[in-house]
Formats: C-alpha cells, structure tokens, sequence
C-alpha cells in the first residue's frame, strides 16, 4: 500500500483538498461548474459532487489520476445494493465510524421476516403489513424496508414457491435465509432478477453459495458465529471466488452473548474504518430476532422488547441491514425514530428560520398560534397544525432554538421577544381579530404578552396534538 | 389485582413474572403532562462541510487465476488501541467509616477505553441507576403513577420502594417544592425532607434542585452543611449559579457536584475550569444534558461520545463521569400519547421509549443514569449486568434463526 493508499484508509476527516487537487487536470476549465479546480477538490472532499463530473478527468490520458481518486475516496466500508429499481436499497457506504466524524450513509434497513411454511393468507398480509408500516415524523416518512424469506422447511420446492409469491407481490428487495444451497438455489430461481441478499455462505456450504450468487449476480451474507478470523477467511476466500457484494454477520447474541456481539460489531467497523481492513469493509448484519430462538417460556411481548431493545443497541453499534421478526407497530416504532436521529446529519442546525407560517389558506378570521424555532418543537407543531386541517397562522419566534418550557426558563422566550415577533411578522394586517393562542407551556408569561402586545391571549395546550381539538372547541377571536 | 389479570388475558397478553409485571400494571393510563428539561440545544457547526454523497463504484473487479477450492484461512486482528486519558472516579455516597450513614458508597467513572469496548479493558465500575423521587405531587405519567401511587407525597416510602422493589442503586430525591413559583418551600423543609429519605434507605443520595439558581444554591448550601460528608450528588450546579460560592460548600461538606450545560461541550469544559477553583477532579460528575429519542436525542447521543472520547484522548476537562437525565425519554409524546391501534399498547411503547433512549447512551458512555420507569431500569440492568459479565456467547445454534418457527 503506497503512503496515500493508506491515509485514504484513514478517513474522509484526515482528506485535505490539497490531496484531490494534486490528482485534478489543474486547468481551471469551469466544466464542472466550479470556478476552478480548487473548489472542486473542496467539494469532492465534503462529498458534495462526484469525481465523475469532472469531464477532462475521464479523459483516457488522465486515467492513472482518476483510477487514484476513486481508490482515495472509497468508502472504508463497501456499499452494496439489494434489490432492484426504485425500492432498492443500498447497504453499507459508510465513511466514518463515528457519527460527529461525517455523516452517515444509509440507514440501516430494517428487514421483516416471512416463511416458506406460513399459510397464504399469513404470508400476505404479513407483506402488506411491512409495506404499509409508515410513520410521519418531522417531515419524514418512516418504513421498513425488506423482506426476509426463511426457508423453515428446507424444501426447496416449498421455498421457491413462497419466494415466488412474495416476489409476485411486493417490489420490496429480499432476503433469502437457508443455510442449505439446494434450498437457495430454488429460491434464486424464484426471483431471478430481483437480485436478493442471500443468506449466507458459510464454512461448510461457502463453495455453493459463492456459486450461486455468482450465477444469480446477488450479494451474500458471510456467516461465522462470533469467530471473526473465520468471517475474514471466508470473506477473503470468497471475494477470491469473484463474490464482491458481501455482507457480514458475525453472529447476533442476546443476554449473557451481548458482550460479545458488541465487541463483534464494533471490532469490524474499526478494523475497516480506522486500520483499513478491507476484509472488514462490508456491511454488516445484526439479527435481532435470535430472541426468538431463546424464547423459552416468555411472553410474546417479552420477546418483541428484548428484540427491540437489542436492535436498538445495533442500529447504534454500526449494524446496516438488521432482520426483525417481532413487527408490532408499538416495538417497531422506538427503533425507526432511533435510526432517523442516528442517520441525520449531525451539522443539522437546531433553529428553523423564525417568521410567519400559513397553514391552508388562512383568512382575516383565523387563529394566531406562536411556537418556537427549536426545529423539533416547530415540525411537531406544524405536522399538528396541519393534520387538523384548520387554516391558521403560526408565529415562529426566534428563541435561539429553545424549545417552549426551557426557553421560557432560560429567558429565550420573552414577552418582549413575541410581542416583537407579532409587530415584525405584520400579522396585525393580516387578521382583523387581536388574539393570539400561546403554548400551554409559556403561560407564566401570558400576562406579560398581553401587556406588550396588546393583543388578547388565549392559553393553549401544553402539547400541540391537542391543538385541532382546541381551536373546535376554544378558539374564539 | 385479580381484575388485572383478568384483563391481561382478554388483550391476548400472558404478562410473565418480573419485566411484564411490571407492565401489566400500565393499563387505561394517560400522560398528563411531562416538562422537557432539554435547555437551548446548540450544536456546533463544522464549517464547509454538507451531507454526503452516494460514493460511485469502483469499476471492474481484479480478474482471477481460478477459483479457490479451499478455503485461505487468514488471522482477523483486534483492532485495539490504547488511550492516553482516563475517566476520573467519582465516590457517590459515604459509608460510617468514610464519614457518611451510607450501607455501601458507589463509585463511578475510572474508564480506560470507550464504552464496553471490552475486547480492549473490562469496564471498570458498571453504570449505575438512581430513581427520580418527588418530594410533592407533580404532573407525573399516568403509568408511573400506576407504581408509585401509594407513596406520592411521602418521599420516604417512595424512595424505600424504588429501592427494595425496582431495584435502584441510588435515589434522586427532587426537592420541586422548594420552587419559588409553586411551594417555595424553605431550606429547613427541605432538610427534613432529605433527613426522612436519608433513614429511609442506605443507599446514595441524589440532591436534585427546582431549577431556580438563586433558590437552589440557598436550599444546596443548607443541605450540604446538615448532611456534611454524606458526599451526595449535587444535581445541578449550573452556569448561571453563584458557582463560587456553591463549589465552596460542595467542597467543604464533602459532597460532588453535577455540572450541568445545556448540549454544549465547550461549555462544558468552561464549568468545569471554573469548579477546579475549588473542587477536585474527582469531586465532578458532568451532566451534558439528555434529550428524548425523536426530540434531539442525536444532539445528546453525539455530545457524549465526543465528550467521551475526547476525555480518553487526553482532555482531562471532560475526562468526567456523565450523568443523564433518561427520564426526559418521556417528553417525546410517543412515550406517552394514546395513538392509533397499529402502535399500542402504550403501556409497551412508553417504557420501550425509555429503554431505547438510556441504552443510545449507555453505549456513549453514560456512568449514571436517572431513571423513571421500573421494567425500563430492570432492562437497563440487565443489558450491563450482561455486558459485564464476561461470559462468552455460545455460537452453536446460531444459525437456528433461520428455520425457527416462533
């Protein structure tokens, strides 16, 4: 490995602009867009543009700098893609191995299992179940995003047939779980061209199944329990085989096994981001559902919480893909929040621009709300406003990104600082009436608003989802 | 407790005993009201820099001389590292011999790689739980209340039952009515508060505040003074305190103060400075404050494990333990909020909030956490006691997962 080979397999936080445009053509030709090469480079490093619109890079001449520049901003973790079409979904991609150092790439997707032996009926409504789960929050639709097939009977008819109705219904990207290569290959042949995970080659059936995903063009899972020299023997001799698209699982343990199962996880992400590992550099999946297999004589619930809480802790500890079989909205929910904020770009301001929102089409008669410009205290407040289908006007006042009780505890949310916020919006032309509904939570400075401002206040709730039911019921101008 | 069970079995749910015990107390509950402590969230901001980019693929694979017909066995080598810093250790509470009344005293901290990296160090002292403790009714959660009900109002018994029943190491006992604006109750009352709890059970004593600097360094002082050398937890010195004149008295009882900021490691690290006037390092517990899952939990999971790794490379200002204030977890209204059929019960869902939140941060670091509800503090013990066991996981039925039929 020559000296740059290896800082790029340090991490994109130690890459400089200087290291790109040392590789760039350096003749300022503004193809790209940019002024100059310099600004490219600085682009390309934050990963803002691709190397690829570059057009004088791909010159053949400059091959030798291109080639250099793709091997420099490879991902310490390869990406690979299940799936085809609109719904596929890419696993892996990681730059970093910690959130602050750079954003992360794509979001670990969260797989529902099915099985060869359920009955029709169960199998499809357990598919519709998976595509319909869907969950507003601040702007984003949360969902699942695959389906795991197992084989419980290890008949290869019985499971080419249920791969085959699965596939007839839903473009959801696959899993396919034996670890019995003829079962495999009747599933593959069931979805020969929706380009399914196969799970998983192992010590004893990896010749097979390299076979296979070599034939059916998919990617595999690597499979070794908590033997990691193992995963990496089977990883290399596999990518030796000419299987490139690897997953691995180093196993997923719970209770007296969760030590180890972190350890796994977390020793793999480091080799691969921080040493440069490359047998390491693949995505990796967890298996919350081996809670199952322990279930002993526990309650369904209490299966469904261990499962969660132990998916939890993989979505934090570096999993990609994970294979859920508990899919109760209640257990699902705590985890698809948890892998939004987890994946969401920790330079995300806290603060939306202060001002004033419309909400339908208000009119000279409708309610006056204010609420602050703490992001997550906006977005809840304006998905409510807008569920409750009642046109109004919302006063975002700048508390500096303070939500409503802390603001109002920090000095952040002043009287001052709304009466300001209704002279500057211009909402007194707005509207003919002069009330205004504040946050059940800012009541303490009620009277004060009132005093600044001139206008009439009505004290609303303290949480906004009560907000349709009090502008029915309350609000009077 | 016969119509409990009753009405388990007609919702389908056969509550087994511990954890679901717990929950199946949660029925027909509501949420009244829960305050976010979460105060100005503020991020730092790395300059030039945007969100990702989908990286493009590398073009061609390196062409093969015959495909390998066994398998090339290579060494997989544990990447480990070694780290110059060291979490400080903190001794919360004080035995006779030590000084204090205390059954035992907790120390926390003394960390010398990230959170349970233990194929690099075995964890050092495991993280430990107090429970919140309130000193007068509060709008509490309806599904906390189902468990405390009977001892709202006589902090005592209430801190005697988190203890013997739902299994706390320690107790917060949150003196709310000394609030200016409710109770304003006098340091004196507070005294005798803090004296009922402290007979009532033996383990470390919390001291959690109003939030009213003024009011709480004049309760805090009083405290510190009765109960000199019981080395309670001082929850919170703030930046807007006369932090002088609190670390002062921290320091000359034998107490440990909680530094508190607002989501910010810089100012942080300028609380500290200012408390090393007069405290040691080991007398510092720091509070970087927890927002719930779906309401900035990425803000406080990302401000911890940089403070903690920050603090293992050699920055001795956050080279602190962290303490969290979990219990936030239930300001989201998915912790709380009767929804729709497809996400209930929310007797489930709200507890589950919890769990989701203390182990986000549990895996940063987190030496203390304060905690709410029962079967949420039972899981959280349970994940460490396992984590620090140090027994392996047995990997020879692993693959069952594929052909269970649960």
């Amino acid at each position: 490995m020559t000296e740059r080979e290896k800082k790029s397999k340090i991490g994109v936080k130690e890459l400089s602009p200087i290291d790109v445009y040392k590789l760039l053509p350096k003749i300022n030709c503004k193809e790209c867009g940019e002024e100059n090469c310099m600004a490219f480079a600085t682009k390309i490093v934050n990963r803002e543009v691709q190397v690829d619109q570059c057009p004088p890079l791909l010159k053949k001449e400059n091959e030798k700098a291109y080639n250099k520049l793709k091997e420099m901003l490879k991902p310490p973790v390869k990406e690979v893609v299940v799936g085809e079409g609109e719904k596929a979904v890419k696993l892996g991609g990681k730059l970093v191995m910690y959130r602050h150092e750079f954003t992360y790439s794509n979001p670990t997707a969260i797989a529902i299992d099915v099985t060869d032996e359920m009955p029709e009926e169960e199998l499809l409504n357990c598919i519709k179940r998976t595509e319909q789960f869907s969950y507003e929050y601040i702007g984003y639709t949360l969902k699942m995003d695959m389906i795991a097939v197992r084989s419980t009977s290890g008949e290869p008819e019985k499971f080419k047939a249920a791969v085959k109705k699965v596939v007839e219904n839903t473009d959801l990207p696959l899993i396919l779980c034996t670890l019995n290569a003829n079962v495999a290959e009747a599933g593959l042949m069931a979805a020969p061209k929706a380009r399914p995970l196969l799970y998983a080659a192992t010590v004893d059936n990896w010749k097979d199944m390299a076979e296979l995903a070599l034939m059916y063009n998919c990617p595999l899972v690597v499979s070794a329990p908590n033997d990691l020299s193992m995963l990496a023997s089977l990883a290399k001799t596999l990518l030796a085989y000419g299987v490139q698209d690897l997953v691995l699982d180093p196993g997923t343990f719970i209770n007296e096994g969760l030590a180890d199962t972190l350890n796994n996880f977390t020793m793999l992400r480091r080799a691969a981001c921080k040493a440069g590992e490359e047998l390491a550099g693949f995505p990796l999946m967890g298996v919350p559902m081996v809670a199952w297999v322990d279930k002993g004589e526990a309650a369904d619930e209490v299966v469904k919480w261990r499962e969660a809480y132990l998916a939890a802790m993989l979505i934090v500890r570096y999993a990609d893909v994970l294979v859920i079989h508990g899919a109760d909205g209640w257990s699902l929910l705590p985890n698809v929040v948890l892998r939004q904020n987890i994946y969401t770009d920790p330079r995300k301001p806290v603060a939306v621009e202060p001002g004033l929102k419309e909400f339908g089409t208000p009119d000279e008669n409708s309610p006056v709300m204010f609420t602050t410009n703490f992001a997550l205290t906006y977005y809840t407040v304006a998905s409510d406003i807008e569920n409750s289908k009642n046109s109004a006007y919302l006063i975002v006042v700048d508390t500096e990104g303070s939500a409503v009780d802390s603001g109002v505890a920090g000095r952040k949310l002043t009287a001052e600082k709304v009466a300001d916020a209704i002279k500057e919006t211009g909402i007194e032309k707005k509207v003919k009436h002069r009330t205004i509904i504040i946050p059940g939570k800012a009541s303490r400075i009620s009277g004060e608003i009132e005093e600044l401002s001139g206008w009439k206040v009505q004290v609303g709730p303290r949480d906004s989802s009560e907000i349709p039911k009090y502008i029915i019921d309350k609000w009077q101008p | 407790m016969a119509g409990k069970k009753k009405k388990d079995e007609d919702r389908g749910i056969n509550f087994s005993p511990d954890l679901l015990d717990l929950l199946a107390k949660f029925q027909e509950i509501e949420l009244e009201d829960f305050e976010l402590e979460v105060k100005d969230l503020e991020l730092w901001l790395q300059s030039g820099a945007l969100p990702s980019q989908v990286m493009p693929q590398l073009k061609g694979i390196p062409a093969l001389k015959g495909k390998p017909t066994e398998l090339m066995t290579t060494q997989f080598v544990p990447p480990v590292e070694t780290y110059p810093g060291k979490i400080v250790e903190v001794k919360l509470g004080a035995t006779k011999g030590e000084g204090g009344t205390r059954g035992r005293s907790i120390v926390i901290g003394g960390e010398t790689a990230p959170a349970f990296y233990t194929f690099e160090r075995p964890v050092v002292h495991p993280p430990v739980v107090t429970l919140d403790v309130f000193d007068m009714e509060l709008p509490l959660s309806k599904a906390v209340k189902m468990h405390v009900k009977d001892v709202i109002g006589d902090p005592a018994a209430w801190a005697k039952l988190a203890v013997e029943k739902f299994g706390a190491d320690m107790v917060t006992i949150h003196l709310i009515s000394i609030d200016p604006l409710l109770k304003d109750a006098t340091p004196k009352d507070a005294v005798k508060t803090v004296e009922e709890v402290l007979q009532a059970v033996d383990v470390p004593l919390v001291i959690g505040g109003c939030g009213d600097p003024v009011k709480d360094a004049y309760v805090f002082a009083e405290i510190a003074e009765t109960f000199a050398g019981e080395r309670f937890l001082m929850s919170s010195l703030t930046q807007d305190m006369d932090v002088e004149r609190c670390a002062k008295f921290v320091k000359k009882n034998g107490h440990v103060a909680l530094s508190f900021t607002p989501m910010d490691l810089n100012l942080q690290r300028e609380l500290n400075r200012r408390l090393y006037d007069f405290l040691g390092n080991e007398d510092i517990v720091m509070d970087l404050t927890t927002a719930a899952l779906g309401y900035g939990l990425d803000y406080a999971f990302t401000n911890m494990e940089r403070a903690r790794l920050a603090g293992l490379m050699g920055d001795v200002e956050l080279a602190h333990p962290m303490s969290s204030g979990t219990t936030n977890a239930w300001a989201a209204r998915e912790a709380w909020l009767k929804m729709a059929p497809e996400w209930e019960p929310r007797e489930l869902r709200g507890p589950l909030w919890e769990v989701t939140t203390a182990l986000t941060l549990l895996l940063t670091g987190v030496d203390l956490f304060m905690m709410m509800h029962p079967a949420a503090v039972k899981t959280l013990k349970d994940v460490t006691a396992n984590l620090v066991s140090g027994k392996k996981a047995d990997a020879s039925k692993y693959g069952d997962w594929v052909s269970i039929k649960p």
